[in-house]
């Protein structure tokens, strides 16, 4: 008999139905809560998570916009954008990472700090599979071998932005200035909106000064991505505004040219168109290349750079803030003229010094003889310094300082140079403020030759020769030439921000031209050798500056002196006389002589850019430029 | 028997009608129809789920296909085979856990599987799914019924063994379902109200107790998450955030076969396995949730059914536990995908992809089938 048949009672069938039934409610019961879960979900809070839903599928990824060109005056890029490639790793994707990161290091160059990086972006909260850079900039031979090994690396993947690229490097690192990625102060005052798909903004320059020109807007495009964060297909787009494209007064040719004169030497070139103020050449040598902070600059690159004795990272023609010596007479003789401190006929004898009074210390001439009967003309032409010594004293601080602040002394005259630097224009107030102490006599003839507390940048020097170039018209230094597209230039850049300087007798322009000619043209210039033989009258002023000062009857033989106490050579001048093309300012640090060694560089620039350039006036090119250089 | 003819026309029939070709295959045509109809729905969700890989429908109708192959060998079988064998297969299956324990093969940290050279490699917990039932509705049906308290205590002893064993592999999901399977035998027998409340309460007091010394780290972690998915919104939350978002946004319509974001986008984790409920709701939406519910309903009354209509106490146990066990599948995973429960990897049954468990599935519907199809006419 089949075990179990014999107790298979009524009892136990009926005990089974009633369990069974149990178990019947609780089936119904619980399906039911599941559907009413369903019903919640699905219907009362449907709307939350369609919400959801889109915001998985749907994303908003901004558009940077391509960052504004920029060309010099006859169109030549002097930045671009080119396409730069970087190593991301998606960690969901990377089967053991500290493996990867070392065969990475093995195929690329990581450095620790990229490491640092890297392990503390993976450590921040962040959406599934969303990329985390390792390394920027990638070179072709990294691209190679990474394209060879890439099938063993599961998760790494390379991805291209658009970087800014010099292509003249050295020639216009201190000119443009650079882009390199946004840092956290930079951060906290940039508009998170319109930078939202930008790693680069300006640090210097131009690439600074018209970062929101040149920046452009924003742009937008919802697509839908996959959990992976993989576009799949672009839903709707507004396509940003790329930056705008500048065109600058620069001429890559004379600035190419002013770099090679300065080649192997520490110094800086401006050169000024006078009627439109604008910037031609601003060199600064040595100069350094641009393109090596836009990624990031190496630790070691960096170390060499900012500790190299020639300072090729300071830009000497903004911020190099020198004794401008006797490259002020010009100035002073103009603030001379136009106080009655002097006339044009005024002359005085030079015995080789100056004093203030009988048993006064000796202020001495640079030619220990003296210049005997010297009047304006001569003093201009040899650089006599008693001359001008006994002239200052005779104005004065106060008249010395208001003349030479209408030449832009003191202060920073351009309109869209950034970081350039104010020099120091000593007054009778600075020196209580600053030095607690009263103006002495002595004080204004070291300032009668441009010695003693003032200092001017190179920039100062060529804008000032450019209002006498100019007969006192203020055209401030400007490196913006146009704006293309339909933004006018005057939207940014201001105008007549000074006013002219209008002498009681305005020939006394004509005639400090005459006494600058006479420096470059004259039988007793110094700058005669350089000037001679020229098809084009020129005027100018050379300067030497000491780089440290002498007792009063201490002799001294520059070549006895280590190269680096040698005096800066100087020189300021504009050609041609009758109507100025180009404005210089020439420095060479510890040059030696003006006369010797810095006038012999303007000439070069002068002949460069009068005779050598063709058609510099861009006549050939679509009517971008009204007014120019004539070769 | 009246009632009875007016559900199954085919089963034991007291006026002498010959018998259909379904009595002389031992299939049940009403369950069959249900699981056919279950089968086939699943697999174009499957389909979706699967990202439109038609190489994962066939390998899943392969599978499924070997499955009714296995239910249709086990529904030959009289049920007083299982009843003879459920002891030696009890002994077997203790035996194979402990191999497990010792010698198992396995992935990500949890040992299930063991591999037998000339054999196919197999998961002994998914067999003690059938045989922890088979076992202990033995050993109960042997006396009378209600059980008597130490019945119950040996009979709870049964379940737990291969229970803790499981649990030790670590497999939460498949522990709950074997512990569950045999506790529902005990519950069918007739164990007093009195003694289920008494276990609710043991087992509400030793619940603490779970969490501290049995559950493991990732385990607590799925409860901290399915109280609170957004505190760890990219991790352990990420699941639950997904399938939840897949379906509320299917609405009442759903957004369409092979239409839904959440999971051909790939949020949705695990959306052709374990979360391929998500995949249902949010393409078929809340009308396409009632008919899957309708469907694992009618199976289950209809399971039920042929429990209560079953002929000695064996059959009776054996089918109405193997029944609560499918109900189980269902309720654990749809409540898992919804949010109501922890993530424990319990398929949703006959319709995710993979596993043995729809083979062990099969095989129970084999064994209901059996139970029904070999009733004898005295009984009437």
């Amino acid at each position: 008999m089949p075990w179990g048949e014999f107790k298979d009672t009524a009892a136990e069938r009926r005990l089974f139905q009633s369990r069974a039934m149990v178990m019947l409610t609780f089936v119904v019961l619980l399906i039911g809560g599941l559907l009413a879960r369903m019903y919640q979900l699905q219907v009362i809070e449907h709307d939350v998570y369609t919400t959801l839903s889109d915001k998985n599928r749907v994303q908003v990824q901004s558009v940077p916009p391509p960052r504004g060109l920029v060309y010099d005056r006859n169109h030549t890029l002097l930045a671009e954008n080119r396409p730069v490639f970087s190593v991301t790793l998606v960690p969901e994707r990377v089967d053991e990472m500290a493996q990867t990161l070392s065969q990475l290091g093995g195929i690329l160059d990581v450095s620790e700090e990229d490491l640092e990086r890297f392990q503390r972006r993976l450590q921040e909260p962040r959406r599934p599979f969303q990329e985390i850079p390792l390394r920027y900039d990638l070179n072709e031979q990294e691209m190679a071998r990474l394209a060879v090994h890439r099938h063993e690396l599961p998760g790494v993947e390379v991805t291209a932005e658009l970087v800014r690229y010099y292509p003249h490097s050295e020639l216009t690192a201190h000119a443009l200035g650079f882009v390199s990625r946004i840092n956290r102060d930079e951060l906290q005052r940039i508009d998170p909106v319109n930078y939202a798909g930008t790693n680069y903004i300006g640090k210097s320059g131009i690439e600074r000064f018209y970062e929101d020109l040149l920046h452009g807007q924003v742009g937008y495009q919802h697509v839908e991505t996959n959990a992976r964060g993989r576009t799949l297909r672009v839903l709707e787009r507004e396509n940003p505004v790329p930056g705008e494209d500048l065109q600058l007064h620069l001429d890559l040719r004379l600035q190419k040219r002013a770099h090679e004169l300065l080649d192997g030497r520490r110094g800086a070139i401006v050169a000024i168109e006078p009627a439109t103020g604008g910037i031609l050449a601003l060199a600064s040598v040595p100069g350094f290349d641009a393109n090596k902070f836009v990624t990031g600059i190496s630790v070691n690159d960096y170390r060499e750079l900012s500790e190299s004795r020639d300072k090729p990272l300071f830009n000497r023609a903004l911020r190099g803030q020198y004794p401008p010596g006797s490259t002020m007479k010009p100035m002073l003789a103009i603030a001379a003229l136009d106080s009655g401190a002097t006339t044009r006929d005024y002359t005085i004898w030079d015995p080789g010094y100056f004093r203030l009074n009988d048993s006064g210390r000796r202020y001495r001439d640079w030619k220990r003889g003296g210049h005997g009967w010297v009047d304006l003309m001569d003093a201009m032409a040899e650089s006599c310094d008693v001359y001008f010594y006994e002239i200052a004293v005779k104005m004065g601080v106060d008249t010395m300082y208001s003349y030479l602040s209408r030449f832009g002394f003191g202060e920073d005259a351009a309109l869209d140079v950034s970081g350039a630097l104010s020099g120091l224009l000593p007054s009778r107030e600075w020196k209580r403020a600053m030095r607690s102490e009263s103006w002495y006599p002595g004080d204004s003839v070291n300032l009668g030759i441009g010695q003693g507390f003032m200092l001017a940048t190179p920039l100062q020097l060529a804008t000032a020769t450019s209002l006498i170039a100019n007969r006192g018209t203020w055209a401030e230094p400007r490196l913006l030439k146009e704006i293309e597209g339909d933004t006018p230039v005057t939207d940014y850049l201001p105008d007549g921000t000074h006013e002219p300087l209008k002498l009681k007798n305005p020939g006394d322009w004509e005639f400090v031209v005459e006494t600058m000619a006479e420096v470059m043209h004259g039988r007793r210039g110094t700058a005669r050798r350089v000037g001679s033989d020229a098809p084009y009258r020129m005027a100018g002023k050379t300067g030497t500056a000491q780089v440290f000062s002498l007792a009063e009857d201490e002799e001294y033989d520059a070549e006895e002196i280590r190269e680096r106490l040698r005096d800066h050579a100087l020189f300021v001048g504009f050609a041609p006389v009758e109507n100025p093309k180009i404005a210089v300012s020439v420095i060479v640090e510890n040059g030696g002589g003006g006369s010797s060694t810095a006038a012999p560089v303007a000439r070069a620039l002068f002949d460069a850019w009068l005779l050598e350039f063709p058609a510099n006036d861009d006549g050939a090119l679509v009517g971008s430029v009204k007014a120019g250089g004539d070769g | 028997m009246a009632l009875n003819d007016f559900v199954d026309s085919t089963a034991a029939n007291p006026l002498g009608r010959p018998r259909g070709i379904w009595s002389a295959l031992h299939l049940d045509p009403i369950l069959l129809f249900l699981l056919l109809i279950l089968v086939s729905g699943g697999l174009f969700v499957l389909y979706s789920g699967a990202d439109r890989n038609i190489e994962v429908v066939k390998a899943q109708g392969i599978r499924l296909g070997v499955a009714f192959v296995v239910m249709l060998v086990f529904a030959q079988l009289d049920p007083s085979v299982f009843r003879r064998w459920a002891p030696w297969l009890y002994g077997a299956g203790i035996a194979a856990l402990l191999a497990v324990l010792l010698v198992g093969v396995g992935a990500k940290g949890a040992q299930r599987w063991l591999s037998i050279p000339g054999l196919p490699r197999f998961q002994p917990s998914e067999l003690m799914k059938l045989v922890v039932p088979m076992m202990a509705a033995w050993y109960l049906s042997r006396h009378y019924l209600p059980p008597r308290f130490r019945h119950v205590i040996i009979g709870l002893a049964i379940v737990l063994v291969p229970m803790m064993m499981i649990i030790q592999q670590p497999d939460l999901g498949t522990s709950l379902l074997v512990g569950m399977a045999g506790i529902f035998v005990v519950f069918f027998a007739g164990i007093s109200w009195k003694l289920i409340t008494a276990f609710v309460a043991l087992v509400s007091v030793s619940a603490p107790m779970m969490w501290f010394f049995v559950m493991r780290d990732y385990q607590k972690q799925r409860v901290l998450t399915l109280l609170d998915p957004q505190s760890d919104p990219l991790g352990a939350g990420w699941n639950i955030i997904q399938s939840k978002t897949a379906i509320g946004s299917g609405g009442i319509e759903g957004k369409g076969w092979l239409q839904g974001t959440q999971s051909h986008l790939e949020f949705l984790p695990e959306s052709h396995t374990d979360f391929i409920v998500a995949v249902l709701a949010e393409e078929f939406g809340f009308i396409g949730m009632m008919a899957l519910m309708a469907v694992y309903f009618l199976i289950i009354l209809r399971c039920l059914y042929i429990a209560v209509t079953a002929q000695d106490s064996f059959s009776r146990l054996l089918a109405g536990a193997l029944t609560m066990t499918f109900f189980i599948y269902i309720f654990v995973n749809v409540g898992m995908v919804s949010g109501l429960l922890p993530v424990v990897g319990v398929p949703l049954p006959l319709i995710s992809y993979g596993g043995t468990s729809g083979v062990t599935l099969m095989a129970a519907f084999g064994v209901l089938m059996s139970i029904h199809t070999h009733r004898r006419m005295i009984s009437a």
